[in-house]
């Protein structure tokens, strides 16, 4: 157990190595460089940029390096200052960009997860135990549904439905006007969950679905075996003989697969943030891509690798935890 | 063996006889055939490819061309019955009159003029496929007025024309993107799964390590950095394989775990024995075995590829007009504005799920078919 914690530990370090070298090569893609994307948004403001200024601003900004010798003092300012490079559209450091931005991201996606299993394992099990009733029928096809639809138009159906049949404005807001500006307290994070729940069900939709599936599949399985069975002959409520047994196995399939969810979350997050217009992360992405401000994206995208390998991580430990044959070694 | 052959018990009837003399295809295919939901998701993606590859003759107006007068006009849906009875499929002919609220002069349906819906109308010379030459549509107005079955967007372009014009770009991507990962992944899965070892350890762990990245993020990155002077066929071809060169990773998964169950099966293990090159083997014996699998995972590879390509045409990294995908339609929709006066520019969407529906419930049937061991038969 020990032992396997290290190991997953020291991996997830590699892996987070390994993807901040990545995205700092797509950092690095686009034609032209920093200096001069700021020498054109100079100009284009008027102000006058001579080609020695630009020369400065490569050397301050370690331009003229090679690529390696870049990376390593990237990586070493995250490491020991938590600077992650300037914002050229900004001209700030990009972590003071993102700050409370991420932290609104982090929160969303862990709600999203929260909501999704909330609502996933309940009708999931649920409908495996009356498998071929009319509501199975029915979460089945909506499960579907859920799975076909893209979130950003389920947002987008979602901002129709509140401006236009309920006249609700402001769907994408995050606080009540009140709160707008107050700081931070008790009232203003129930606030925040309280308006939070509803990018969270749009983007946990796909997830839900496909947790359903899961759940159902591995329950209709473990119903048909035998110490189910055994266990209701023996005169268990029906109740207990499903929650204690059957619904621990097919638990395992959705914790297992946890990581995988979260990618995929904050893989849509973006997305949904942006035709919601929801101040954190996402817009502030596509703001950056649009100005190929690639020092700001490449952190966000390296932000949301690290909450999955993370997430990934967690899951592996919290399935050991959970079931007792992969702790011990029995199952792999 | 020759026992059975001869058995009575087994030999019982014509049935049984055919299921023992049945192909392997044959009888995937017999059991795809119980599969209602995938032969309704069969259905309904010919009917779709017919609606994109035929979209010129379908289609009842040109893709680029502009009804002034019907600016944000909406869906006309034919009818058969108004207050003066019953009648051919028709639409109401347009009227001009102001709108009683805001005094603007709007174009509005006039009850007392009936254009009828006809087949093989008369349209404006045109060319199928580029080759064809052709003067006649499927359906059209019997005055030769346009007909506009969902209405036209904020240009006054007809919504479900270019919404079928469209649908061919997206299924070209997806065609072409999935084709992508196909090779790669094969290439890299089978590697992996037949040398083993260290080969297959490093190629593991470099698929883990893409996996781990949020795709969309990753593709909007990608997407973003491709040259803004390019022009939109290079700009398609870009984020083609953009979409190809990263959806490769769960094939070659796929492929190497079937590919490590069957090394060591005692035919391949046989072939070795005598002295069989490396490569044929891959060629002769793995792959023909992997096939339904392979073919199962490509079918629901496609929606992934085709929902990328709509999210990054939406946000405008994607496709860029004048090619026309269903992302690159939805990119108008994205104001709320225009969506509360004219939900009608949202109906591509219809298409998006239509797609993604018909590869899910077919690949899922193809599944279930291709198993051997499945008794759904």
């Amino acid at each position: 157990m020990l032992g396997m914690i290290v190991f997953r530990t020291l991996s997830m370090f590699v892996t987070l190595a390994i993807i901040s070298a990545i995205v700092f090569f797509l950092i690095s893609l686009p034609p032209g460089d920093f200096a001069e994307s700021v020498a054109l948004s100079r100009s284009i403001n008027g102000e006058p940029v001579t080609p020695e200024d630009i020369q400065i601003m490569r050397e301050r900004l370690h331009l003229n390096e090679p690529l390696l010798d870049r990376y390593i003092w990237w990586i070493k300012g995250i490491l020991t200052e938590g600077d992650f490079g300037m914002s050229f559209r900004y001209m700030t450091p990009v972590t003071d960009l993102i700050g409370e931005r991420m932290g609104l991201t982090a929160l969303l996606l862990v709600l999203t997860l929260f909501i999704t299993y909330i609502i996933a394992i309940p009708v999931g099990v649920f409908s495996a135990i009356y498998q071929y009733s009319l509501p199975d029928y029915i979460v089945t096809f909506l499960g579907y549904l859920g799975l076909a639809i893209p979130n950003f138009l389920m947002a987008l159906v979602l901002l129709y439905f509140s401006t236009v049949v309920l006249g609700i404005e402001g769907v994408g807001s995050v606080f009540s006007p009140e709160y707008q500006n107050a700081v931070w307290s008790f009232g203003k994070v129930i606030d925040l969950l309280l308006h939070l729940w509803v990018p969270a069900i749009v983007l946990g939709l796909a997830g839900t679905a496909g947790g359903i599936r899961v759940i159902r599949a591995t329950m209709l399985d473990e119903l048909n075996k035998l110490y189910v069975t055994a266990a209701r002959a023996r005169g268990v409520p029906e109740r207990r003989v499903i929650w204690k047994y059957p619904v621990r196995i097919a638990l395992n399939p959705v914790i297992s697969t946890l990581g995988w969810n979260l990618r995929d979350l904050a893989s849509g997050a973006p997305v949904v943030a942006i035709v919601l217009n929801l101040p954190d992360i996402g817009p502030l992405f596509f703001q950056a891509l649009l100005d190929q401000d690639m020092f700001l994206a490449g952190t966000l995208v390296l932000f949301l690798t690290s909450l999955t390998v993370v997430g990934t991580f967690l899951s592996d430990l919290l399935l050991a935890w959970f079931d007792p044959r992969i702790r011990k070694g029995v199952v792999k | 063996m020759s026992q059975t052959e001869t058995d009575p018990i087994v030999r019982e009837d014509a049935a049984t006889q055919a299921i023992d003399q049945a192909s392997q295809w044959r009888l995937i295919w017999w059991r795809f055939r119980h599969h209602r939901l995938a032969m309704i998701g069969a259905f309904v993606l010919s009917a779709l490819i017919t609606l994109a590859v035929f979209a010129d003759f379908i289609a009842p107006v040109a893709p680029h061309d502009r009804d002034t007068s019907y600016v944000l006009g909406p869906p006309m849906v034919p009818k058969i019955h108004d207050q003066n009875g019953f009648g051919w499929p028709f639409v109401h002919g347009l009227r001009n009159e102001r709108d009683p609220v805001t005094l603007r002069m709007i174009t509005a349906p006039d009850p007392e003029v009936r254009r009828q819906v006809v087949l093989f109308a008369k349209s404006e010379p045109y060319k199928m496929w580029g080759v064809l030459s052709l003067e006649r549509k499927l359906l059209g107005l019997s005055d030769g007025t346009k007909l506009h079955i969902l209405g036209t967007d904020n240009l006054g372009r007809d919504v479900f024309t270019r919404s079928i014009f469209a649908l061919r770009v997206s299924l070209s991507v997806g065609v072409a993107g999935v084709l992508i990962s196909f090779v790669l992944g094969l290439l890299i899965g089978g590697l992996a799964g037949y040398l083993g070892g260290s080969t297959d350890f490093a190629i593991m762990r470099a698929i883990e390590l893409i996996m781990s990245i949020p795709t969309l993020p990753l593709w909007m990155t990608l997407a973003a950095i491709v040259p803004k002077e390019w022009t939109a066929i290079q700009a398609y071809f870009a984020i083609t394989i953009l979409l190809g060169l990263l959806g490769w990773t769960g094939l070659a998964r796929d492929v190497r775990s079937k590919i490590i169950s069957l090394r060591d099966e005692d035919y391949v293990v046989a072939a070795r024995l005598s002295g069989v090159s490396d490569w044929l083997i891959i060629r002769r014996h793995l792959l023909p075995a992997t096939t339904s699998y392979v073919i199962v995972s490509l079918t629901l590879a496609f929606p992934g590829i085709i929902l990328g390509e709509t999210a990054l045409s939406f946000l405008g990294f994607g496709l860029r007009p004048p090619v026309v995908s269903l992302g690159v339609l939805l990119e108008s929709a994205q104001n709320i504005r225009t969506i509360a006066q004219s939900p009608w520019v949202m109906s591509p969407v219809i298409f998006v799920i239509l797609i993604v529906l018909a590869f899910s419930f077919l690949g899922d049937g193809l599944r279930d078919a291709a198993d051997p061991y499945s008794d759904k038969a």
